[in-house]
């Protein structure tokens, strides 16, 4: 991929695969003696961590799906026959659950790791908007999964969520509930909804799983970003993929399924919410509605916006935000390592996205040290959209970066860093 | 190591009189906390302690399976691997004791002339037979309430097994002074808003117990939580075991996944 | 990695042997529950075993209960059909064994190991070729030369024991383990 392949066949077999259908080749020069910045620190594992994460979420759901029934009468009573009849049901379903969350976890500390070393910025744009897009897939997939169980919180998220739509009722009369009556395929959120999400909750991973080809692919051409963001100049900066990486990769996707693996056994339903284990009512609605935890920051965003279009826009361009931050960083430096007031913006970013959690869990009219949680869901919404718009262009020309180093192996080899 | 049910114990039977009547908050626009107790299946290594889940077991069955179902349990499931200890004869006797609706006839009746629901004796593989034939029947019978299933009562309730007992241990409370209780409720400042549908289920000797234990309110009310964590939770056992070897799995696999990384990049330095 | 050195190639070796060693046995591990959760349920375990009540057949007439997913035939037979049926010489069977649960591998096909009370034959309807159901003969309704079943997947021909006499099938239809509760009434599995 970058520079010339070094892979030499071996065997006679192999040289005559190699020039028909040269996969070895493809394997050797992508994950064996690809030269990778010798300075990558544990944030750069969770690339590894995901595809791992995708490989068990996809495995166990292939499983899930030989013994769920995608109908509104008997989905919720399949998934609890999996949990007390099929052998090993409960593991691979608390497996599943479990999966979405440390997904997301995985998902969230990635995108926060690209943030700060700039990982986004020249030549890596479509690296980085090939990610937004897997994002966002990652979204539309859990979405759809959570319905599946059909207990009260699925049936309730869906009819929310879906109302989304409803919205462009504002902009062009019926358009909007036109919209949500073509995906719910009714009146309402029911056996055809969860038919039609069942389908598309089992393409979707594959999709995403295709998409992360490209975003290898997309990674492979420029190369690997790092903690230093300066470019590679030579051999001398690099180490190959295999061993140096595979087995430091290892290493931390073992620690991450040991925690993950630990909530699966001890703590299974920590991420869940209690009313997903009562069937779906469509006449009763629970007195707090609350998304599943990695979406609570968009739905706080989404509340503290009194008017509902709006409401759905501001939610929407949050997301669509993330795809132009390549041309909204102006600065020359990559690392905010050496973007000192970069740095503190990009903390307190990671502390708001917090807080619009935190908001979003609690109920609309709450209120925290004599704050009401809205007001603060308006102030940390202002902050998501000012930090994208307003100080990222605004820092690339008022900042003075610290001086960057001249390599890579030079700081590292180094005893002063 | 007896020494600390034995504690345990003795703290339940003194449990309601910890809240006294005057000690009941005046606001009662949140419910009170869950009184936090402690069971036989808690932490990583917490098993169900069999007598006690089977004494839940009569509990539900001589006195919630008037009102309530338990759909999703069926008799198999008392016994085996991730059962509450009866063997495959004890199942076999318990689901025959059971009346369940039979099937259609040979003329495809399900009603008798006299238009009763047939029923015929159970075999392991029936669920627990419900009271009521439907949500509309369990509504007219309660006062237009209905008493939920309680198959995943545990896992549907913020506070799990605290809650359910703090639900059944919360009654006989004298309501606040401006409180009002609603014609045909009960007062129980545990439940969200204080009027419950449900009249005191448990009172001491609701049931005689077989192996001695005193059938105090509070004993019954510990046992049957733990048999409906159970009910809720059957493989919690199971999981408990496999996860401690998979834990220790992982802890030796991350461990030398180090000491590999280490060796590697030794040579990188 | 830069060439293996000479100097402590048994201790790097072992780390990296036994790392691999755990991280094998643990995903072979790992791929059990994969593999069990499509084994029979405790619930379908739990239905293993049938009872039927078979007081109500009247002779010459076949009734077929569900046992474990195939169909199961209890058949009545009239006192020709078992005459019919004591007239064979095991010696002359495709298949001499009687492919009685209840008994050796190596006992006899006679008509008396192949129906414990003569007057009724309890058989898995499962044809021993691919599997098909075979098709009652009744004197009205005859099927194939026997009197005993015909399978129309690919003419197997069973006599009144529901032993094979022509065609692909290799065995007699295999009976089931049963046992009788009461005169009229039977338990399956």
């Amino acid at each position: 991929m970058s520079g010339p392949s070094t892979y030499v066949p071996k065997s006679g077999f192999a040289r005559w695969m190699d020039s028909r259908l040269p996969l070895a080749r493809f394997a050797h020069d992508t994950m064996l003696s690809f030269p990778t910045p010798r300075n990558l620190n544990i944030w750069y594992a969770f690339g590894a961590i995901l595809t791992t994460m995708l490989l068990v979420q996809i495995v166990t759901g292939i499983v899930l799906a030989m013994h769920y029934v995608a109908n509104a009468d008997m989905a919720f009573d399949s998934v609890d026959r999996m949990m007390r009849d099929i052998n090993y049901g409960w593991l691979i379903r608390f497996m599943h659950a479990n999966g979405a969350s440390f997904f997301f976890i995985a998902v969230y500390i990635h995108m926060f790791r690209g943030l700060y070393y700039g990982s986004y910025k020249a030549p890596r744009e479509v690296l980085w908007i090939l990610g937004v897009i897997l994002y966002l897939l990652m979204v539309a997939t859990a979405f759809f999964g959570y319905v599946l169980p059909w207990g009260q919180m699925s049936f309730w998220g869906a009819t929310v969520i879906t109302n989304f739509f409803s919205a462009l009722d504002q902009v062009t009369p019926h358009w909007g509930s036109a919209i949500a009556t073509w995906l719910w395929g009714g009146y309402a959120v029911g056996d055809p909804t969860l038919n039609r999400f069942f389908s598309l909750h089992y393409l979707l991973p594959f999709v995403i799983a295709g998409v992360v080809g490209l975003h290898i692919w997309a990674l492979h051409v420029p190369g690997n970003n790092n903690p230093l963001g300066i470019e590679v100049q030579g051999p001398q900066d690099t180490v190959p993929f295999h061993p140096y990486y595979t087995v430091k990769d290892g290493f931390y996707v073992a620690l991450f399924l040991l925690i993950y693996l630990g909530f699966v056994f001890y703590a299974p339903d920590f991420f869940g919410n209690p009313d997903n284990y009562t069937p779906a009512n469509p006449v009763v609605t629970p007195p707090d509605i609350v998304p599943e935890w990695y979406l609570l920051p968009y739905y706080a965003m989404l509340r503290s916006v009194p008017q509902k279009l709006i409401g759905v826009l501001v939610m929407a361009g949050s997301l669509v935000t993330l795809a132009f931050i390549p041309w909204l960083d102006t600065s020359k430096v990559r690392s905010s390592r050496f973007r000192p007031m970069m740095k503190q913006f990009f903390w307190i970013f990671v502390l708001d996205c917090i807080v619009l959690g935190y908001c979003g869990a609690q109920s609309v009219d709450a209120v925290r040290f004599g704050v009401p949680l809205v007001w603060a869901a308006r102030v940390g919404t202002l902050y998501y959209f000012g930090f994208f718009w307003v100080v990222m262009p605004l820092l690339g020309l008022i900042e003075t970066p610290k001086p960057l180093p001249a390599s890579i192996s030079q700081p590292v080899l180094s005893p002063a860093e | 190591m007896k020494a600390l049910p034995l504690a345990v114990l003795a703290l339940l039977a003194f449990a309601p009189t910890v809240w006294a009547e005057d000690t009941i908050p005046v606001d009662l626009s949140e419910p009170l906390p869950p009184k936090t107790q402690t069971w036989s299946f808690d932490g990583p290594f917490g098993m169900f302690d069999r007598a006690a889940v089977q004494r839940g077991y009569q509990v539900y069955k001589e006195v919630c399976s008037a009102c309530h179902s338990l759909n999703r349990v069926s008799f198999h499931d008392l016994g085996g691997e991730s059962g509450i200890g009866f063997s495959a004869a004890q199942v076999k006797a318990l689901a025959a004791a059971a009346k369940v609706p039979a099937e259609p006839n040979d003329k495809g009746e399900t009603y008798d002339s006299s238009g009763e629901r047939m029923t015929r004796a159970g075999i392991p593989a029936d669920h627990m037979p419900a009271p009521f034939p439907n949500e509309e029947a369990a509504r007219t019978a309660n006062g237009g309430a209905l008493p939920p299933d309680l198959s995943l009562i545990v896992k549907a309730r913020n506070g799990g097994p605290n809650y359910v007992f703090s639900i059944l241990t919360g009654f006989g409370h004298k309501p606040p002074h401006g409180f009002t209780v609603q014609t045909g409720k009960y007062f129980n400042p545990w439940f969200p808003g204080g009027n419950i549908s449900m009249p005191p289920p448990l009172t001491d000797g609701a049931v005689t117990y077989s192996d001695g234990t005193q059938a105090t309110v509070a004993q019954e009310a510990h046992d049957v939580v733990t048999f409906l964590t159970w009910a809720s939770d059957p493989k919690l056992e199971q999981r408990h075991r496999i996860g401690f070897g998979v834990m220790i799995f992982m802890l030796v696999l991350s461990g030398l996944l180090f000491l590999s990384y280490r060796r590697v990049w030794k040579d990188a330095h | 990695m830069s060439a293996t050195t000479a100097d402590e190639p048994t201790r790097r070796d072992f780390i990296y042997i036994a790392t691999g060693a755990v991280a094998a046995v643990g995903a072979g591990l790992a791929a059990w529950p994969f593999i069990d959760q499509m084994n029979p349920s405790a619930s379908v375990l739990a239905l293993a075993s049938i009872e039927a009540d078979i007081g109500a057949i009247a002779p010459g007439q076949q009734v077929v209960f569900k046992y474990r997913g195939h169909p199961l035939f209890v058949r009545r037979r009239t006192p020709k059909e078992i005459a019919d049926a004591k007239a064979v010489n095991v010696a002359d069977l495709p298949d001499p064994y009687a492919r009685n649960s209840a008994l050796p591998d190596d006992a006899p096909a006679t008509d008396a190991n192949r129906a414990a009370h003569a007057e009724y034959v309890v058989l898995l309807g499962v044809c021993t070729h691919l599997g098909c159901t075979p098709t009652v003969s009744t004197p009205q309704v005859p099927q194939g030369e026997f009197g005993g079943w015909l399978c129309h997947c690919h003419g197997s021909q069973y006599d009144t024991a529901g032993r094979i006499r022509k065609g692909p099938a290799p065995q007699n239809l295999l009976v089931p383990p049963y046992s009788y509760v009461s005169p009229t009434r039977i338990k399956v599995g």
